[in-house]
């Protein structure tokens, strides 16, 4: 079994599961032909970003058992990476590969830092710790304006052939692109990485880390080095980050704060990764697919809901496109409290 | 034994996933001292938590003057008389003497005669009263401790190890005071490693073993039987250090 | 494990560097007092600097005061603690915005009257909230801390909504009350008088809160709870009802944080609670989680390092509060003042 292979032996056990993933798996892989539209191919690479970016986060939240507040700062990295690599070195591949790799290097080293300094004291200090760190970073990005182009951050050139210019023909009726390509590269690349954060948590290393989830007096007495599991997962959890901050950053072209380091950011991969299910690597695929259609298209729903109801004003205040964060938060503390297993744990428990 | 201050009947107790009492079923008479016997990690500690409601029991009833706690608050039952001295004696370091005193003393300000009293059986208090009760030795915080439970009128003590780690001498202190709390009429649950000790305070005897009580009669009966001690015991009891 | 049988208390064997080590975290402040003097080299500027760094020092005390005691009591950890400055800041404004007249008025008597009514209206409100809070959002999650880190914030992003609901989207620009404003010149420095204000109540507040807990049982109870609440069970206690006072009492004060920090800056939003989380954070790690003194002096380190390094070297202010707490942790990786546990 080839797939089996793949998926390394976690399957999603649950039918509604199983087909759900299946239907996301394929939309996003023909997604150029499926939705054609330039709004709907944004949205499938978002989703292919975001789901790897949240996976690599569950890796940490959901098996490690460890809160950060700091992933969007990794993420941030690898994108800035790719950004100035691409502004400094000329256009072309060797920059991409060089800043991804800086990008993935620089946050596995911020990553160790922190982990060196918060989690051999106690846990909950890795939460705080980040949260300053990552807060502090973003600060410094949007003052250093001369290197990070600031709040407005800046725009950059990739290599011609997976731009829009580039007209490959037409196939299935539709006009094949190097943005196209370029949705092809960001696809791949984020569903290699995915197998191999499945195949790492699936491992026995992800085994042991979430024996020290569930027990870390106990993984301890038995013999494991808890500290040094947790740091190495914070800095695999932190260099996947910082890849997918690369391939977000090659699909938009641009870098900036708002798109890889703001808090919003921060909470909406919290989110995430907690409404599709905790310590489940399949969550992340549900959460952050529902997520970013959520944010597409429910934001205009909110909105045309908002007009509807004008004349009452508290109630229009309440649904103002604005305040989707309300309502998430709302959500967020629910699934918190009732479904801790999130969306996965839930179709697993009812199969 | 009629009416015992305290009445355990078939209480089970799980910490975590592990199950650690099996139906412990105990009386503690009154104004007597009661000694919980037994080798390590059979439970005599975890039956002091149960009662003193740190832990709570997943099955049987705890009766204790007459009335089922089993389901009341720790505070509440400590409100109702019962006092309890931990293995590590529970002293807050960061508060002076006076000020651990003045805690224990929870319904008003601690009695003159009842500091004097404590005064004379642990001298050393007096001299530190107001030093950080972190800086004590092992010996003075035990002291403290004990002093701890007798700042206030308890019926019924639950006392974990008081003499653990301590050098001769201040065992003896020890043993002193505690006769003193009996002659005050207090009913006391002794928990004790030491059998010298064990034998010259007990009036009863209780011994544990994998979570339920084995046996229990009196305690020179216990004290007389080598035999039935080395039964019930075996070789981590000792004879007196 | 063996105890001589005097009955010496060890603390007079302590030897000079152990006693010295103990006393280094107070030392701190007047130690980081002389370095800014001969770094900055000019008094008036030293003095300006050192007021407006022990100011703010102050305000960020009072917002972590409460939030590092209930840590220290429960084990619990309010990432949604700045909800309260937020709030306290929005309350307390509109009152200052309400009653513009008496605030607008040249009379020092009007003004401190409107800011004490700001200032209890705000502590009411978020002292209610707090309690609410701590009912609805804390209580089902004790214990575990993963969840209560995801459900504060949750409640955190919740209570910032609903001020862009109830107070509109935008920030609120006001001016401070009229005798508030300006400087007083003292040795040829300018000293902003409500800088000076502000180091007055934090000084009158930390020194009230050393007397709770020196002088009263309730304070006996809170720093005894802190180190070992089981034992204070054991002996009567209800700690969960103490813990639900402090609660109350920490968020109360953060919103008197957030009043005070809002006629600061002169303008709030609903994001600024959770900006000042972040120094807020480095003050409580710094500090040793769960010591109110360690905040203390955390706070006002974090304050007058700021606006030194902000003169000296502006680029590097703001990574100084990082930087201080790197090198913190590398001195004491629990804190300056770590709570003792007895668990």
């Amino acid at each position: 079994m080839m797939l089996h292979a793949l998926i390394s032996g976690d399957r999603p056990r649950s039918r509604i599961l199983t087909a759900l993933l299946l239907a996301i798996f394929l939309g996003l892989l023909f997604a150029p032909f499926l939705f054609p539209g330039v709004r709907a191919l944004e949205t499938a690479a978002r989703i292919s970003v975001f789901i790897l970016l949240a996976a690599s986060y569950d890796l940490l939240l959901g098996y490690t058992g460890v809160v950060s507040f700091a992933h969007t700062m990794f993420f941030g990295m690898g994108a800035y990476g790719v950004g100035l690599a691409s502004q400094h070195m000329g256009r072309g591949y060797g920059s991409l590969i060089v800043g991804s790799l800086a990008g993935a290097a620089l946050a596995a080293a911020f990553a160790f830092l922190i982990a060196l300094f918060s989690l051999r004291v106690r846990a909950i200090f890795f939460a705080m710790i980040t949260l300053a760190v990552a807060s502090a970073v973003a600060v410094l990005v949007s003052q250093l304006s001369s290197i990070t182009g600031g709040e407005d951050g800046f725009t950059f050139q990739i290599p011609r052939a997976l731009g829009p210019a580039n007209r490959m023909g037409e196939f299935m009726g539709v006009q094949i692109t190097g943005k196209i390509l370029n949705y092809y590269v960001v696809f791949f690349c984020s569903l290699i990485l995915f197998l191999v954060l499945l195949r790492i948590v699936n491992s026995p290393f992800g085994r042991v880390l979430q024996a020290i989830r569930e027990n870390d007096f106990r993984a301890e007495a038995i013999g494991y080095r808890v500290v040094r599991y947790r740091t190495i997962a914070t800095c695999i959890s932190a260099a996947v980050a910082a890849l997918a901050g690369s391939l977000f950053a090659l699909w938009l072209r641009y870098v900036g704060p708002d798109t890889t380091l703001s808090f919003e950011l921060m909470l909406d991969l919290l989110l995430i990764v907690v409404i599709g299910g905790m310590g489940t690597i399949w969550g992340a695929v549900i959460g952050a697919t529902l997520m970013v259609l959520a944010q597409t298209y429910l934001q205009d729903l909110m909105g045309s809901a908002a007009e509807a109801t004008a004349a009452i004003p508290l109630l229009s205040r309440l649904l103002d496109p604005d305040r989707w964060l309300l309502w998430l938060g709302v959500l967020f503390i629910l699934s918190v409290y009732f479904f801790p297993a999130g969306i996965v744990g839930r179709l697993r428990a009812g199969r | 034994m009629s009416d015992p201050i305290l009445r355990l009947q078939g209480v089970h107790t799980d910490i975590a996933q592990y199950h650690i009492l099996h139906g412990v079923d105990l009386e503690v008479p009154r104004a007597a001292v009661t000694m919980l016997l037994g080798r390590n990690g059979v439970g005599k500690t975890t039956t002091l938590r149960t009662i003193i409601g740190h832990w709570p029991a997943r099955a049987g009833t705890i009766i204790y003057d007459g009335a089922d706690i089993t389901g009341v608050k720790t505070p509440d039952r400590a409100r109702a008389g019962i006092g309890y001295v931990p293995e590590d004696m529970g002293i807050f370091s960061d508060l002076t003497v006076e000020e651990n005193m003045t805690l224990a003393a929870v319904s008003g300000p601690l009695e003159p005669t009842r500091r004097d009293r404590i005064f004379a059986a642990f001298p050393p208090l007096r001299t530190f009263w107001t030093s950080p009760a972190g800086t004590l030795s092992g010996g003075q915080k035990q002291m403290l401790t004990i002093a701890r439970a007798m700042a206030e009128e308890r019926k019924l003590y639950l006392i974990d190890e008081p003499t653990k780690g301590l050098a001769p001498a201040i065992v003896s202190t020890m043993a002193a005071a505690l006769r003193e709390l009996k002659t005050m009429g207090a009913s006391i649950l002794l928990v004790e490693q030491n059998f010298a000790v064990a034998k010259a305070l007990g009036d009863h005897a209780a011994v544990m073993d994998d979570g339920r009580i084995v046996w229990t009669g009196e305690m020179a009966e216990l004290a007389a039987d080598a035999a039935l001690q080395d039964r019930l015991m075996g070789l981590s009891m000792e004879g007196g250090r | 494990m063996t105890d001589a049988p005097d009955h010496r208390p060890t603390m007079a064997a302590l030897p000079f560097a152990d006693r010295l080590a103990r006393a280094m975290p107070v030392l701190l402040v007047p130690i980081l007092l002389v370095v800014g003097f001969l770094a900055i080299g000019n008094p008036s500027s030293w003095l300006t600097l050192t007021v407006s760094g022990l100011a703010m020092g102050m305000m960020i005390f009072i917002m972590a005061s409460g939030l590092t005691l209930v840590f220290g009591l429960m084990d619990v950890i309010n990432f949604g603690h700045g909800a309260f400055i937020s709030v306290g800041a929005f309350v307390g404004i509109s009152v200052v915005l309400g009653l513009a007249e008496w605030a607008q008025a040249p009379s020092l008597l009007l003004n401190l009257g409107v800011v004490l009514l700001a200032v209890l209206a705000a502590m009411a409100v978020t002292g209610l909230l707090g309690w609410a809070f701590e009912r609805v959002i804390v209580k089902p999650v004790y214990g575990a801390h993963l969840k209560q880190i995801l459900v504060t914030v949750g409640g955190l992003i919740v209570i910032e909504q609903l001020i862009h609901v109830i107070w509109g989207p935008d920030e609120i620009f006001f001016a401070r009350p009229e005798m508030l404003k300006g400087a007083v010149t003292f040795w040829g420095a300018a000293l902003e008088k409500y800088r000076l204000v502000a180091v007055v109540i934090g000084l009158v507040l930390f020194v009230a809160m050393r007397l709770v807990f020196r002088r009263t049982r309730i304070g006996l109870i809170v720093r005894a709870g802190v180190e070992n609440g089981e034992m204070v069970e054991a002996l009567g206690y209800r700690l969960r009802l103490v813990f639900v006072g402090v609660f109350i009492a920490g968020s109360a004060l953060a919103g008197l944080g957030g009043v005070m920090w809002g006629l600061y800056e002169e303008v709030i939003t609903a994001g600024m609670g959770e900006e000042m989380m972040i120094l807020v954070f480095i003050v409580v790690i710094i500090g040793g989680l769960g010591s109110v003194e360690g905040a203390f002096i955390g706070a006002l380190m974090v304050g007058l390092l700021q606006n030194y390094i902000a003169f000296l070297e502006p680029k590097l202010a703001l990574i100084s509060n990082i930087g201080l707490m790197t090198a913190i942790l590398m001195w004491r990786p629990q804190g300056m003042m770590p709570v003792v546990k007895a668990k």
